[in-house]
């Protein structure tokens, strides 16, 4: 006990010559904490330059999107006035008139009415034409009413979703790319609402995703516990060679291994030539196995599996086999044993692999790439489509965002469940 | 109740770690195996358990042979050297598993597990996790657990080794006075001489595979059959020599590799011109006795003395061995050595025992 003083606080210890003993520590302790942060500044550094800005850069620009502000500088600033109601008054359609006529001339990245005709394109699929045939055009409205003008140039400036969707532009940050990736969007009355069943893709995809994930890392761990099993035990020359056939696919190029599943698994690959040799099947009910969900799971599988495996060997290794041995003793059958005295000793290893298997399943891309075909795709599929080939880098970065924010979820539900100190990685 | 009858073990094919081991256990009787370790101990004690098959012979257990019954079946207790308590589970857990393993009710497991912490005298532990509990209680849950489903026989495996030296004899003293209350069978390994002495009934010391003597501790101590039981047991004094004649009051005439010449019991030595090694407890070898009938007198050079309060050790050089021991007790009329000093030496006759020469 220390002592403690009238009040009832702690006295503070205080060194021979005065100085409070935790101030004496933290400065004899000083230099080396220094040196401590020294040696980890590297990776500090680069933790920073690879991790944390574009985990960063990719939720910043998963929301923001200046481009009506940018194309339509001095229309962004006044459509907010509009209540809504009708059409804007006749001064915003001046200004809006005024500032294409200006971006017309532009031709600066992000800044031309391409752009914007884009960026409202993702709202209202279709609407591309009319702001760059109105565009061609406006040049020639020079004096008021610009109402009427516009309206005489194209009848859909009448409707008002179109400048709805503008108002809703012309601010910096927006939530419509998270609204995209949800599968949702705004009505014509501003509503969010489901989007039409026909472009619902992001959701149902994601379903797959967690699903497929699911499904690979369960199948992970049916055929991994029973290797890191043998592993644990097997005399330690077997079990050495056991272990370099586990670690063997990490020596190989994934991609080279994922077109060694081609290989195998094509209509005229191996596994259908053998079962149709064999009788099996006939000739023309080969199967597809491939560029499907099958391929994308059997390929997937094979990757991950060491890391199902490793996590389990690593908490086996540490069961000493007495405790197996001590059941027995107590008149426990073998099976009896295993689930009521091994198993639950392997949890933490069982917890580890998953949520790694799990976490690296749910983000896996190239394969799903290979060998997916159209079924077999998984959402990073769509993330890079989006960041390669359609150039929606804000949607791929909402799509994400969502993904990083469902890895999260599970950690903290494992973080729970497990305890996350609880987890043996190796 | 227990009968190992010419059971032999190897692991690899090649080397007998077991050899031919014959060995009968009463019921209530509490039975230590000794040894030095790698003496087969452990094997001997995995194959009554069931956890290892004997390669030959066959291990009777209350008169049935046991070799094909599975360890679940054979109800036998067994305390590991690590306790082995299910670390997943509270003491209380732990305690209550070869009771719901035997389909007891809930309120009956609780009955027992009540009754056997009390025994053990942990009452307020049962809902704590094995971690944390110290060395000496773990050691006493586990034996508890060994002895929860009342089977007749336990085995214990070196089961103080990782507890200090005052836990152990303490426990030592737990362990002994509940085999008495409950009379079951105890066959427990330790390569702790002390222990096995203090503890068991009858000791059976093994070596190489081999039970060297089985017998009570006091036969052990006073009577070894073998120049390893005798090395192996206490502290002793070598002498070697060569037999000339063994009489018929079985005490044989050695003649020492120094030229001297002595009487010595035979134990272990029958034919004349075999070698032996003479075997004589330092407490039984005086300073400068008084001569009677058998006793036996040699000259010894006073090398090293060491007080040590109730007594005083001296080593000295006699018949050419320069590690004889002679414990001179510290009373009122014991000779005042000196180191350098040469004086004389003797026992009688049938205290030294002439066994079999290992080395020869
Ligand atoms: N599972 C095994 N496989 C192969 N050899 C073994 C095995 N277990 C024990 N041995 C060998 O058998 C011999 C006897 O071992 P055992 O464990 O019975 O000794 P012990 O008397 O219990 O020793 P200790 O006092 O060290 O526990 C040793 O030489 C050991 O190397
Ligand atoms: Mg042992």
């Amino acid at each position: 006990m220390t002592d403690v003083t009238a009040s009832g606080v702690p006295e503070a210890i205080t060194t021979s010559d005065g100085v409070p003993l935790k101030v004496s520590l933290a400065r004899a302790t000083r230099r080396q904490r220094m040196q401590a942060l020294l040696l980890v500044l590297p990776l500090l550094l680069f933790l920073l330059v690879a991790f944390v800005l574009p985990i960063g850069e990719m939720l910043f620009r998963s929301v923001y999107s200046p481009i009506g502000p940018n194309v339509l500088p001095n229309f962004s600033k006044v459509i907010h006035e509009w209540d809504g109601e009708d059409l804007p008054p006749e001064a915003v359609f001046e200004v809006f008139v005024k500032d294409m006529t200006e971006a017309k001339k532009s031709n600066e990245i992000g800044k031309t009415v391409g752009n914007l005709a884009t960026r409202v394109n993702y709202e209202i699929p279709g609407s591309r034409g009319l702001f760059t045939k109105s565009a061609r055009k406006v040049k020639n409205i020079t004096e008021g009413p610009y109402k009427e003008a516009l309206i005489a140039l194209d009848k859909r400036w009448e409707n008002q979703h179109i400048w709805r969707t503008l108002q809703r532009i012309s601010s910096n940050y927006t939530a419509s790319f998270y609204l995209a990736a949800t599968d949702r969007k705004y009505n014509e009355d501003n509503e969010i609402v489901r989007a039409d069943p026909l472009y619902q893709i992001y959701l149902p995809i994601l379903g797959k995703t967690l699903w497929l994930s699911a499904l690979i890392t369960f199948i992970c761990l049916l055929i991994a516990y029973p290797v890191s099993y043998l592993l644990a035990t097997l005399p330690l020359r077997t079990s050495n060679l056991l272990m370099i056939m586990v670690l063997l696919p990490f020596w190989t190029s994934l991609l080279v291994r994922t077109t060694a599943w081609i290989a195998m698994l094509q209509t005229e690959g191996i596994v259908n030539n053998i079962l149709v040799f064999t009788r099996v099947i006939s000739e023309e009910s080969r199967i597809q196995m491939i560029y499907n969900q099958t391929g994308t799971i059997v390929a997937m599988v094979h990757i991950l599996l060491p890391f199902m495996i490793l996590p389990l060997y690593s908490v086996m290794k540490t069961i000493p086999p007495y405790y197996m041995r001590a059941a027995r003793s107590l008149g426990a059958t073998g099976t009896y044993s295993f689930i009521k005295v091994y198993f639950p000793q392997t949890i933490p290893g069982i917890a580890a692999g998953t949520l790694l298997v799990f976490i690296l399943a749910i983000g896996y891309y190239i394969t799903p790439a290979l060998v997916g075909g159209s079924d077999g795709l998984l959402i990073s599929n769509l993330i890079a489509d989006h960041i390669k080939k359609t150039l929606n880098w804000s949607l791929g970065s909402a799509l994400g965002a969502i993904l990083l924010a469902i890895v999260l979820i599970f950690y903290w539900i494992y973080n729970k469940l497990v305890g996350v100190d609880n987890l043996k990685f190796g | 109740m227990v009968r190992f009858q010419n059971v032999q073990k190897s692991y690899d094919g090649e080397t007998l770690v077991v050899k031919d081991l014959n060995l009968d256990i009463a019921t209530g009787e509490f039975v230590t195996m000794l040894g030095p370790s790698g003496s087969g101990k452990t094997t001997t004690l995995m194959m009554l358990a069931g956890f290892e098959p004997a390669t030959h012979g066959e291990i009777y257990l209350n008169g049935n042979p046991i070799n094909n019954v599975p360890p679940h079946k054979r109800g036998i207790g067994m305390v590991f050297q690590n306790y082995a308590l299910f670390p997943h589970m509270s003491v209380a857990e732990n305690l209550a598993f070869p009771l719901a393993v035997r389909g007891q009710s809930k309120s009956e497991q609780e009955d027992r597990v009540k009754k056997v912490l009390e025994m053990v005298e942990l009452p307020e532990f049962g809902g704590r996790r094995p971690a944390q509990l110290s060395g000496g209680q773990q050691q006493r849950v586990a034996v508890a657990r060994a002895l929860v489903f009342e089977p007749d026989l336990v085995l214990m495996d070196e089961p103080l080794g990782a507890l200090d030296k005052q836990l152990r004899e303490q426990m030592q003293y737990e362990i002994k006075h509940i085999h008495e209350s409950l009379g079951v069978t105890v066959v427990y390994v330790t390569h702790d001489q002390s222990e096995a002495l203090t503890m068991s009934d009858r000791v059976a010391v093994f070596e190489d595979g081999i039970i060297q003597q089985l017998s009570s501790p006091e036969e052990l101590y006073e009577r070894p059959e073998n120049s390893f039981v005798a090395q192996f047991i206490g502290e002793n004094n070598k002498l070697r020599g060569t037999v000339l004649e063994v009489g018929r009051d079985k005490l044989a005439t050695v003649k020492l590799d120094s030229g001297d010449m002595v009487k010595a019991l035979a134990v272990g030595v029958g034919a004349k011109g075999e070698r032996t090694l003479l075997s004589v407890r330092p407490e039984r070898v005086a300073i400068e006795p008084k001569k009677t009938r058998n006793t036996v007198t040699l000259t010894g050079k006073v090398e090293e003395l060491i007080y040590l309060g109730d007594h005083i050790r001296t080593r000295m050089s006699v018949a050419g061995h320069t590690d004889f021991i002679v414990k001179v007790p510290n009373n009122a009329e014991h000779h005042e050595l000196s180191e350098g000093q040469t004086t004389t030496v003797g026992w009688q006759a049938e205290d030294c025992r002439a066994l079999d020469d290992m080395a020869a």
